[in-house]
């Protein structure tokens, strides 16, 4: 079995890569280049706003390098997660730019689109047919999640990337997509082991971040062969150790030895690492170990509200050793100034405590950090955060908790001309809608293609 | 022999793991640094539940990663990602209390 050999230009597309990177991968001529586009990290708000968390210019930039170098060597280009979340407006969104690069390029090719949104009706028949599970500790799915949902996407294997590459496509561009399967589907798809592709995936996905030093905007080529894989960064100041290729492996996951993903797992607990050359790791061992049924993984968002937040900070020692009586007095003073208004959330977020280090600012580390408990912050960052139904009750919200901070008497106050420093004029941001994670749930479905329908379009220049 | 996690361990950090889960990663500087933390059994669900004051039923996974020298702990996210009280979206910057971290193991462990 020959070698197939797979270009991962960047971490995430839009994230850049350098041009002698780029042509050292090109020079080693690659079966195909594919990019990662995805991520839930940036939070909930991408999904549900219809905006991709990367910037138009740079995903162009990439894009226009990657097209017409792929179509000259006559190899396709596979992109997954297009918008960063994948659903109808991402998807949309990404495929404009590749039509202006067609345009402007005078670029001929057949371009397939892949969307994963899912419909309401079709999660609430899978819901009542007992085929939703939740992915503990995300909660159960109820009737209210789903109608109350603004976007909800499936992240797809690499079947609907496979059956589009068989159908002629030369440049793919999917919906939500779990991160392997753009690098994983060629391989799949000429029969090379799956658990071995979809762990080289599992690699390329994040591009150099696995080669010491990493890198988020730098070239991984990748090599399978019959019973192993190989990586190698294209930079000839990286180089993949068995520790960075091995360490990669534990990044934003649960278990690094079981890695869930559509259709079954990757099971790494017989995978060996060895160091081939200076710069290369070679793999073997890693397994696929399909699952009973297929399942895909549902990614969905409801709205809550909009925010106005507002920046300050103060580094007065009276105040800062007051702030847990002073924080919710203001609350309080707001809620009397509107009684009216009872539908909304008023928090004080604020940095730099030395007793809350590491705690998202909830749980207590006060037995275990005892010292810093009881010391004090010299300086605390105050952010005021308003979310309500409407931006006019949100900007009410912050503006009223903001001046109250800012003039509030509390008990010994010496500094009387006003409580908070702010960086900026004007002192509060209307952010716009909240959205907060609403769907992370599995469903079992009887074909791996059914929920990612392939639209073809033909490019012509 | 009294040590500080970071005298041990050349990466410590904390990270998403989607938006429920909150994962730690630490990887020590050296294999006998690594079976000597995972020997004396320092990094347990009760000892990282009482580090971070969380109930240890919050504490979901502790594995042992021999290929990386590693030893992953993994908590139920005490916020979902992105809700109202969140303070760190990406998780990144929870690893605080672990470069505090201090324990007492039963041998030196040579310099690395």
């Amino acid at each position: 079995m020959r070698e197939l050999k797979i270009l991962s230009p960047t971490a995430i597309l839009g994230y850049g890569f350098p041009m002698a990177s780029w042509e050292e991968g090109i020079r080693r001529k690659p079966d195909v280049i594919a990019v990662d586009a995805g991520s839930t990290d940036p939070g909930p708000y991408y999904l549900g706003a219809g905006l991709s968390f990367t910037d138009r210019t740079a995903v162009k930039r990439d894009l226009a390098i990657m097209i017409p170098a792929a179509l000259a060597l006559g190899i396709p280009v596979i992109i997954g997660t297009a918008g960063g979340s994948g659903a109808a407006p991402h998807l949309q969104w990404n495929r404009e730019i590749i039509e202006e690069i067609a345009r402007e390029m005078n670029l001929k090719f057949t371009l397939a689109v892949i969307p994963s949104d899912i419909s309401k009706k079709t999660i609430s028949t899978a819901l009542k047919a007992g085929k939703i599970s939740p992915l503990h500790p995300a909660p159960a799915l109820t009737e209210a999640d789903i109608n109350d949902a603004v976007h909800i996407v499936a992240q797809m294997g690499t079947e609907p990337i496979t059956k589009a590459l068989d159908g002629g496509a030369q440049v793919i561009l999917t919906g939500r997509t779990y991160d392997p399967a753009v690098f994983a589907a060629i391989a799949v798809r000429e029969g090379y082991d799956r658990g071995l592709a979809v762990h080289l995936g599992k690699i390329l996905e994040c591009a150099a971040i696995a080669a010491t030093p990493g890198g988020g905007s730098d070239c991984m080529f990748g090599y399978i062969g019959n019973d192993y894989f190989r990586v190698e960064p294209l930079n000839p100041i990286r180089k993949c150790t068995t520790l960075s290729v091995a360490a990669h492996t534990l990044y934003e996951k649960t278990n690094p030895y079981i890695l869930p993903g559509p259709g079954g797992t990757l099971d790494l607990t017989k995978t060996v690492f060895t160091q081939e050359t200076e710069r290369t790791v070679h793999v073997k061992g890693s397994r696929f170990i399909p699952s009973a049924g297929y399942t895909i993984k549902l990614e969905g968002v409801k709205k809550v509200g909009c925010r106005t937040v507002s920046f300050a900070t103060t580094a007065d020692p009276v105040m800062i050793k007051q702030i847990d009586e002073i924080t919710p007095a203001v609350k309080a003073r707001v809620r009397d100034n509107f009684t009216e208004m009872d539908d909304y959330f008023l928090d004080f977020k604020l940095y730099g405590r030395p007793d809350k280090l590491g705690t998202m600012g909830i749980f207590n580390a006060e037995e275990a950090q005892p010292q810093a408990a009881h010391s004090q912050a010299a300086e605390l960052a105050i952010i005021i955060d308003a979310v309500a139904p409407t931006q006019e009750t949100a900007n009410t919200l912050c503006s009223f908790a903001r001046s109250t901070l800012l003039h509030y008497g509390y008990a010994g106050r010496i500094s009387t001309a006003g409580n908070l420093a702010f960086p900026f004029s004007p002192s509060d941001v209307k952010m716009g809608d909240v959205f907060a994670f609403s769907l992370y749930h599995l469903m079992e479905v009887d074909d791996p293609c059914e929920a990612f329908p392939i639209e073809y379009v033909k490019l012509e220049g | 022999m009294r040590y500080q996690l970071p005298q041990l361990a050349s990466v410590i950090r904390s990270k998403n793991s989607g938006p429920y889960e909150l994962t730690f990663d630490i990887m020590f500087k050296s294999e006998a640094a690594y079976r000597a933390v995972a020997d004396a059994g320092v990094i347990s669900k009760e000892a990282f539940a009482a580090l971070y004051g969380i109930a240890p039923a919050t504490v979901m996974e502790i594995v042992h990663f021999d290929p990386a020298h590693a030893i992953k702990i993994t908590i139920e996210r005490p916020v979902h990602s992105g809700d109202l009280r969140e303070t760190d979206v990406y998780g990144a910057q929870q690893h605080a209390p672990l470069m505090a971290f201090s324990f007492d193991l039963p041998a030196e462990i040579s310099p690395c």
